[in-house]
Parts: C-alpha cells; structure tokens; sequence
C-alpha cells in the first residue's frame, strides 16, 4: 500500500479545483460553447473530392448567399467538412449545395455525410439533452443518499459538478465541438467519475467504523492510499481504450473521445481531490455512520 | 465465496456458452442461417438515410374551418336564426346572431349534429364557441378537434409516405409514428435520399378545372407550363381521389413520356359529363397550385381513361404516376432533420471502430498480464468471456449497432476490467493480515462484492438514462455501455472467481502472490 499524504495538499488542490472551477464557468457563460448542429440547426456536409482546395469549395458556396460558411479539411487528405447555418428549407437546400459543389468543383465530389437539423429540432434536441443530464445528476445524488449518508450524497454531486463543468470550460477554451456525442460522453464521465468516488467512499465508511480514534482527514488519506492501486489500475485501462478509439476510431469519433479521456482524468482527480475532503467540512466521523446504523435497525 | 458446487459451476458455464455462442450467429452465411439472428447494423455503419418528417396542421386547419362555413349557414337559415357580419379569419369564424340560446341549443345538441360533431373518443365537441359581446361569437376548433385533425392527417400522411416509398422500392424502410407531428423514416443503403425527399415533399394535390376565358368572380390566375397566365376557374370538376391507376407512358406521335390515368365509376362520370359540355374550352390540369398543362378537350372523354402531358422527362413521368397512384398528401411534409451517410463512409468507421477495438482490447489485455500476472490471465479470460457475453447478448437482442456502441464496447473493455482489479486489489490487502490464503481470496471477494456493485450500478444509471433520452447512434452507446456493465458483473463475479477458486485451491501449499 501506497502511502502518500494526501490530506496535506487537499487545501492546495481545493484552491485550484475552485479557480478551474470558476474559470470554466466564466468561459462557458462568456465565451460560450461551440454548438455543432445538433443544438445549433444547420446543414454539415462531408465530402471527398481530390484536387481540390477548402477556399475552392469556400469560394463555390459564397455565391449561394447561405449565411456562415466554415469549410475545413476533416481527417485524410481529400476529405472536407462543410457547416452551413442557413436554415432554409431543407428540401431545397440541400439539392441546390449539392449540384452547385459537382458542377463547379472541377474533380468527382464524393457526398459520405449530409446531416441537416431544424430549428425546432435543434432546440428539441438541446432541451432533452440538458435534461438527460440533469437527471443523471438526480439520479446519482438519489443513489448515493440512498447507500450512504447524505454528506457523501452532497460530497459525490459537488465532485460531479466539478467534472462536468470543467470538462465543459476546456470544450470552451479550445472551441471544441458541442454536439450529440459530447453530451453521451459528459454522462459517462458521470457515470465513470461517481463510480471512482464511490469505492473511496466505501473504503472511508469502512475504516470509519474500523478506527474511531482518527479524524475524517486520517481516515479520508488512509482510504485513498487503500485504494490508490485500483484507482490508477482503472484509469489507466480506460484511457488505453480511450486513446484507442481518440487514435485510431476515425473523425467521428475524435471530439466524444476527447471529452472522455478529459472526463476520466479529472474524474480521477476529483474522488481524490474534491468528494474526499468535503466530508471534512461536512464533520463527518464515526457516529454519522452509527446513527444512520442505528436509524436503520432500531 | 470459493467454494462452488458442482450444479453451480454447470449453470455458470452453460449460461455463459448459451449466450457466447450466439457471438458466431453474426459470422454465418446469408443463405445458410441456422438461426436468423444478428446484430442490426446502424445508418452510420451501413450507410443509409434517416429523415425526420413533420406534418403542418395549420394549413389543413384554416381549410377545415372554411369548409364549416357552409354548413353553419344553412343550419342558421334551417332554424331561423338571423345572421350577419359572417367573417372568415385565420383558425376561426366570427358571425353576429339573433338567438344565441338557439344556436347553442343546436349547436352543442349531439343526435345527429352534422355541423358540430360530438367526438366520443375526447368526450368533446370537435367545434366551440365563445361570446365576443351581446350577439357577436366566434366559432373555433375545440382542443380536441385539432388534435383529431392532425391524428387523422398524421395517420394518412404515414399511410402515403410508406405508400410512395414501397413504390420506389428501396429496401427494409423503417416508417413511424414519433411524436404527434412527426414521422420517421430510415432508408438503410440509400447513397442519396433526394429523389425520395422530393417524392415526399409534394403534397400531389390533382385536380381539373375549366379555363375560363375572363377574370369573373370564382376564377384565378395561374401561370402555364409555357407562361400564359391564364384563368382558372375554382371550381373543381374532378379530383386525384377519383384516380385509380397512373403510369408512365410514351405517346407514340413525338415519343413524348405522358403520364396515363385511369379513373374510378364516379370520376368517369365527372370527367365525361364535364369534358361533354365544354368540348372547344381549355382543361387546367393542375397540381399542388401549379399547371401542369391546359389542353383543349376536343371531344368528350367517357372512357374513365386520359393522359397527361406537360413537356415531362421519362423520370418525371415516373415520379408523377407514382405520386398520382399513391395518392395526395394531407398536408405538406417538410424535412426537420436529415442525416444521411454514404456506405464507403460507413465501412471506414466500421474498419476504424474494429481496428480501435483490437488495439485497445490488446494493450488492456497486455497491462494485465503485466500487472497481474496469472490472476491478469484471469481478468483477461473473464474480459473475452464478456465481449463474447456482451456481443452475444446484442445479437439475441438483435440490436442495433452504431459507431458511438462501438466506442461503447471499446469502453466496457477499459471497465470491465475494474471489477477484477476491485478483487484483486482487497485480496492483496487481505493477504497481508491474513495467514490463510483460502481466507484471504475468500473475505476479497465478500467484502468487494459491495464497492463493485455500487460501483457499477452508478455507470448503469447513466447508460439507462442515455438511453432514455437518446436519439440514433447514441442510443446504440447506451445499449453497448449498459448491456457491457451486466456481462461484466457476471464475468467478474462468477466466471473469474471460479476460476480464481480452481488456481487457489490447486494451490493451497504454495506461497501465492497476486
């Protein structure tokens, strides 16, 4: 067993969990998020086409009058990515920036992706995913009340908080894009993050009960040194898979990965960093565990 | 928890064989299944177009309540009722009566109502009114006459929509209901979805009506297929309903492709009397609003039988039989959300999700051993046990498989191994106050056995709540990542424990290290 004091940088690590904290959200509310077209609306076109030039194909929909145009080189050489925002009909619109691409590209255009959303669907689609969200953190916080006592409850959704809200500044900070996968992502990371949190906290309830005599802090280094193998042992297996898909799982599936791997490092960070010492400030010792025990079995 | 009994051991394996070696169902031939089951490939894998359709009500809403006008007035005179000041605006009809307690009378009366029907179904009228001031109302769709409305219009637009897409004949369409104002369709394998798109985004409103030689009242103008503007008169003398068949066909004359139709009894005998008593006028054909042609009737046509032409390309031709045949949309349909992807770019992230998966299931494989040693061959058989279980169980599910479930199957395999890592981690640190080895796997395994369900359960939620909320490809996520948790309790909790239980009792003399 490893034997690492932890409890002495808890204060450090808070200050700087609190700064990245408040960072992200002033980045988030005044930089924004990079929403693709799933929250946005908008038509994303991918192509493949030799021979020609993103300022070619630029050039091409300029003439169309369709609003902002980004066209930018999207992983193997030949392969463009197309983000219209001109919500026009899409019947229409989609066919007219087709033709126009394979007449006037002087090359063979190759459509591999076309997706389109509505305005109403967009909206839609960020509604149902602000409240997937929400709902996974109720459901998490509901869990943890339910198996432990109600300041780990508190401790597990601050430490969540922390995760998905930096994951989220990053995303802000690099204009990274916000779409369909980023939100599938940040609920794995809270799925992943609690997961961590949870085997420290079981390891703290148990030594809680084991020695009376050490305070939260004592208690809360000794059960993250105790699990301190797992942790990393964990981390480390997800992020070879995670740098798996981020290498070699193609462009579609770069940005999700992306947030993935961010997610689990800092998820890592904040079971150790940010749940564990909250219980400090909670109080919370031997006989917040006994009175649950005693409620429980009269 | 080493100790197993026989039948225990028997029923661990037999549950892991029976749904591992559904895994293989996936490999067999096409023409030799033993079993018609395997996992569904999504859009983003094998190409193809989803399409997200909306009805808009609103339209068909405004002709309905013209469509009332008539009626009230003549229950109005029927009873003698005085009316005035008769208004039609937008959603609702606006009139000045004498006797409002009659009308209500009669107008909320449910035998026979013909103007206002009562809706058993809603309990409610499809109609109702309020009072402006002392004899002025406004008349108006109830709740539930618009919802009926638009059920009907939404059940007959699918009704269309799978009709016209039959007749295309792409394979395997999905065509469904989501939602009140929507309809979904998935064309697995379509490159190019525009010519379905267009096919679906005209409503096909046919209709006949006379060319009228001035600009009287009950005419309108309308542009030729040539560009005379020319006017047409409202009234319809026979309409698409009354066709039962249309094809493509080429006029012999100048091979001109035409469209030929052919018409039920009742419209026969509409055509015929309407083609008999205008012979030397001009016919509109006209659709959606817009002419197609306007011919001159030469003589009367009694036949049932017509053609329609109008400088058509073969392709046109075919596209307007099969609108014809299908028959009109109830209200125009419009593409909310599209996404379409070509098959070379589905078999690239196919190619790369199975490459990424490889790599990633050996290097996690590889960590193991390296940290673990034979209990990481352990974990390691416990992990192809779950990607077996887990491919298994998507395939007697037969679900559907997307890039983003991939990338979940790719993730299970970082997790999965946790559950074992849990274990043998505890057992370590059993094994230092332990003198007994027995004793030491044996209270590991009890006393993880609660931080690995906990543990999991907290990733399950997630996965169950993305699935709930999901749409396409992410749903495919959710059912990799969630279904992965379950094979993964099992393979930790009983395969590689029995497995454990055989390397520790064979072993019960020797010093054993983990």
């Amino acid at each position: 067993m490893t034997n690492y004091n932890f409890s002495s940088k808890f204060k450090h690590a808070n200050i700087l969990s609190v700064t990245l904290f408040f960072i992200s959200i002033i980045l988030i509310t005044f930089k924004g998020l990079n929403y693709g077209i799933d929250f946005k609306g908008g038509t994303l076109i991918e192509l493949r086409s030799n021979n020609t030039e993103a300022s070619l194909i630029r050039d091409v929909l300029k003439n169309m009058n369709l609003g902002d145009i980004n066209v930018k080189k999207f992983g193997k050489e030949g392969d463009f990515l197309i983000k219209v925002e001109q919500k026009e009909d899409n019947n229409k619109l989609i066919p007219k920036i087709k033709k126009n691409l394979s007449d006037n590209l002087n090359s063979d255009v190759n459509f591999r992706r076309v997706e389109n959303v509505g305005p109403k669907v967009s909206a839609e689609l960020l509604q149902s995913g602000i409240i997937a969200i929400s709902l996974s953190l109720t459901a998490m916080l509901f869990y943890i009340w339910v198996r432990f006592e109600w300041q780990f409850s508190i401790g597990s959704i601050v430490a969540l908080f922390h995760d998905v809200i930096i994951t989220l500044g990053i995303f802000s900070l690099l204009s990274l894009e916000i779409n369909l996968s980023i939100i599938a992502a940040v609920l794995t990371i809270v799925g992943y993050s609690m997961n961590d949190t949870v085997v420290i906290y079981d390891r703290i309830r148990e030594n809680l009960g084991k020695f009376h005599k050490l305070d939260i802090s004592d208690i809360a280094n000794l059960s993250i040194n105790e699990t301190l193998a797992r942790t990393i042992i964990t981390s480390i297996t997800t992020l070879l898979a995670l740098f798996s898909i981020y290498i070699l799982g193609g462009e579609i599936l770069r940005g999700f990965s992306f947030a993935m791997i961010l997610g689990v490092i800092i998820g890592t960070y904040s079971s150790i960093f940010v749940a564990s010492p909250i219980l400090k400030y909670f109080k919370v010792s031997y006989k917040t565990i006994e009175k649950e025990e005693e409620k429980i079995v009269p | 928890m080493l100790n197993f009994s026989k039948i225990n051991v028997l029923i661990i394996y037999l549950l892991f064989l029976f749904i591992a070696v559904f895994t293989f169902l996936n490999f067999q031939d096409e023409d030799d299944q033993l079993i018609n089951k395997k996992i569904n490939l999504g859009l983003d894998l094998q190409g193809g177009s989803y399409l997200l359709l909306e009805i808009n009500s609103d339209s068909l809403v405004k002709e309905k309540i013209q469509s009332k006008v008539i009626p009230i007035k003549k229950l109005l005179k029927d009873n003698e009722i005085n009316y005035n000041n008769f208004k039609i605006n937008e959603n609702s009809l606006f009139l000045s009566i004498d006797n409002i307690k009659k009308f209500d009378l009669l107008f909320n009366s449910r035998k026979d109502n013909v103007v206002n029907p009562y809706i058993d179904n809603y309990r409610s009228y499809e109609l109702e009114y309020k009072k402006i001031n002392n004899n002025q109302i406004e008349i108006f769709f109830s709740k539930f006459g618009l919802l009926t409305i638009n059920n009907s219009a939404l059940k007959q637009s699918i009704e269309i929509v799978r009709r016209r897409i039959d007749d295309v004949g792409t394979k395997e369409p999905t065509i469904l209901q989501r939602g009140e104002k929507r309809i979904l369709v998935e064309l697995p394998g379509l490159k190019d979805p525009e010519r379905i798109k267009a096919l679906l985004g005209k409503t096909a409103q046919l209709n006949f009506r006379l060319v009228s030689d001035n600009n009287e009242f009950g005419t309108e103008e309308l542009i030729s297929e040539v560009g005379e503007k020319l006017n047409i008169s409202k009234r319809i003398i026979m309409s698409g309903e009354n066709l039962v068949d249309a094809q493509p066909s080429i006029q012999n004359q100048n091979n001109e492709p035409t469209v030929s139709f052919t018409l039920d009894r009742l419209g026969a005998q509409k055509f015929g009397r309407a083609t008999t008593d205008n012979v030397g006028k001009r016919l509109a054909i006209v659709l959606d609003g817009e002419i197609v042609s306007a011919p001159n009737i030469n003589e009367p046509i009694t036949s049932g039988n017509g053609m329609i032409s109008g400088n058509f390309t073969f392709q046109e031709a075919t596209d307007l039989a099969l609108l014809l045949r299908s028959g009109a949309l109830p209200t125009p349909l419009i593409v909310v959300e599209e996404r379409t992807v070509g098959p070379d770019l589905g078999e690239d992230s196919i190619k790369s999700g199975v490459i990424s998966l490889i790599v990633g299931f050996i290097l996690v494989i590889l960590f193991m051993l390296y940290k673990y040693k034979i209990f990481g061959l352990i974990a390691n058989t416990a992990l192809i046990a779950n990607l077996l279980m887990l491919i298994g169980m998507l395939t007697i599910l037969e679900a559907t498989l997307t890039l983003p479930g991939i990338a979940g199957i790719i993730l299970t395999v970082g997790m999965a191994v946790d559950a074992n890592v849990l274990i043998f981690e505890r057992i370590r640190e059993e094994l230092k106050t332990e003198k007994s080895i027995i004793h030491a796997f044996d209270s590991g395994y009890t006393r993880a056995k609660i931080t690995v369900l906990d543990a999991n359960i907290t990733t399950l939620i997630a996965a169950i709540i993305l699935f709930a909320f999901g749409s396409g490809p992410v749903k495919g996520f959710a059912i990799t990542l969630g279904i992965g948790i379950i094979t993964t309790l099992f393979t930790a909790y009983f395969l590689a424990r029995h497995l454990t239980s055989v390397v520790v009792l064979n072993n019960k003399d020797k010093e054993i290290s983990i």
